[in-house]
């Protein structure tokens, strides 16, 4: 067994290991920062797999900005946990739900185990026709021109998310600030990341998003980084969060998906199809989408993990 | 001339994994929240940095190599910030258990 191999098999061992102890954590706290080194890891992994697009949104949405969702839900949570745990199911609906993951498992170890070797693949599709998007990245031309019916609808899932995260607004506070009132103490160690960092968290999203036509990358990592610096903005109390009737806040929101629409509209008049790109012009239209898309999810995680506002606009 | 470099890049990474056993270690067995915080910020300053040192010799172009600079710098900086927020957190709970 060579190095690489024993790296790769206690890499394995470890990701299993933290996801038994997240499980397993009777403490949401624990059991999320737990979560969160199960993500890293996991990136480890996808990287392992030469697959580094998957590895950079694993650890920015996976492990980072899941994380900080989490996190802000088990604060929130904190007071109902003593109830929550003094509740102990009966034997009956233990039983029951320890046979339920069983055969969940073993449905999914059966599928795993039965899967033709080698699988069934369209990446030499993919890879002949890579040329014709003019990208050199393949998981950006998969993304964007041959299943960019799935990474649109992607867009609209997170902006209903969006819709369904505000719904949750009492009727008097609509329109207001997003996110519960924060104590308005600056601390100073967070404050001095905050005015430090974006600088450098913007240019490196920008690059991302750029090289994401030729290199791993793309709008949602990019997107990622950039909703990050946003939060800890916000966190930080530099800046105030929007208000969600606010205009600008909005526009940008809908921006990604409604741009991306239009392209693939567009694809009927002078593609013949929906969502086709026309020759010589995929790459600068797939960045031009690239970039509306990026700006949709740099606002609308921060809107995710803000929640829905707790107090009137005014 | 490559194996003096290889080398260096070796026992460069050696010694930051070290930084990085020892900070470990320390997180495991040192007695309060405030001590078992100085142990772990070594690891991330010495320990990456060493290991950043080691591999620089091996970057294959000049913006890879100021690219591993930057993360460590970068590490540097969150590692710093959180230690500090952790630290207050403590101080304002009252204890350092």
């Amino acid at each position: 067994m060579s190095v690489i191999q024993a790296l790769d098999i206690s890499l394995a061992v470890l990701v299993l290991a933290v996801a038994i102890w997240t499980i397993v954590s009777r403490d949401a706290f624990a059991a999320v920062v737990g979560y969160v080194a199960y993500g890293l890891l996991v990136s480890l992994v996808w990287v392992r797999l030469f697959a580094v697009d998957v590895a950079l949104t694993e650890a920015a949405i996976g492990s980072g900005v899941t994380g900080v969702l989490l996190i802000s839900a088990a604060v929130r949570l904190r007071g109902t946990e003593a109830a929550v745990a003094a509740e102990w199911p009966g034997a009956g609906s233990r039983v029951l739900a320890a046979a339920l993951c069983m055969v969940v498992t073993a449905a999914l170890a059966a599928v795993v185990l039965t899967m033709p070797d080698p699988g069934a693949t369209l990446a030499p599709e993919a890879a002949r026709h890579l040329a014709e998007t003019e990208l050199g990245n393949p998981v950006t031309a998969v993304l964007m021109a041959f299943r960019a019916l799935d990474t649109l609808l992607e867009k609209v899932v997170l902006f209903l998310a969006v819709i369904g995260v505000w719904s949750l607004a009492a009727d008097g506070n609509w329109g207001g600030i997003a996110g519960p009132r924060r104590a308005t103490n600056r601390q100073g160690a967070l404050a001095f990341l905050a005015q430090l960092l974006p600088p450098v968290g913007i240019v490196v999203a920008i690059h991302i998003v750029w090289i994401g036509a030729n290199e791993p990358g793309g709008a949602f990592q990019g997107g990622a980084i950039l909703a990050a610096m946003w939060m800890i903005v916000i966190m930080a109390r530099l800046a105030e969060a929007p208000a969600i009737g606010e205009r600008r806040l909005r526009l940008a929101l809908v921006a990604g998906p409604a741009v991306f629409l239009a392209v693939g509209l567009m694809g009927f008049a002078v593609a013949n199809a929906f969502l086709a790109y026309p020759a010589g012009l995929a790459k600068p239209l797939i960045v031009f989408v690239e970039v509306f898309m990026t700006l949709s999810i740099a606002v609308s995680l921060p809107m995710l993990v803000l929640g829905p506002p707790d107090r009137p606009s005014s | 001339m490559n194996t003096a470099i290889d080398i260096f890049t070796v026992v460069a990474i050696c010694a930051g994994a070290a930084f990085f056993m020892a900070g470990s270690v320390g997180l495991l067995r040192f007695p309060d929240s405030l001590t078992r915080l100085h142990a772990l910020t070594k690891a991330d300053n010495l320990g990456l940095g060493l290991i950043v040192l080691g591999l620089l010799p091996q970057a294959d172009s000049l913006l890879g190599g100021l690219k591993l600079v930057a993360v460590w710098l970068l590490v540097q900086l969150a590692s710093a910030t959180v230690a500090q927020l952790i630290a207050q957190a403590l101080r304002h709970r009252g204890r350092g258990t």
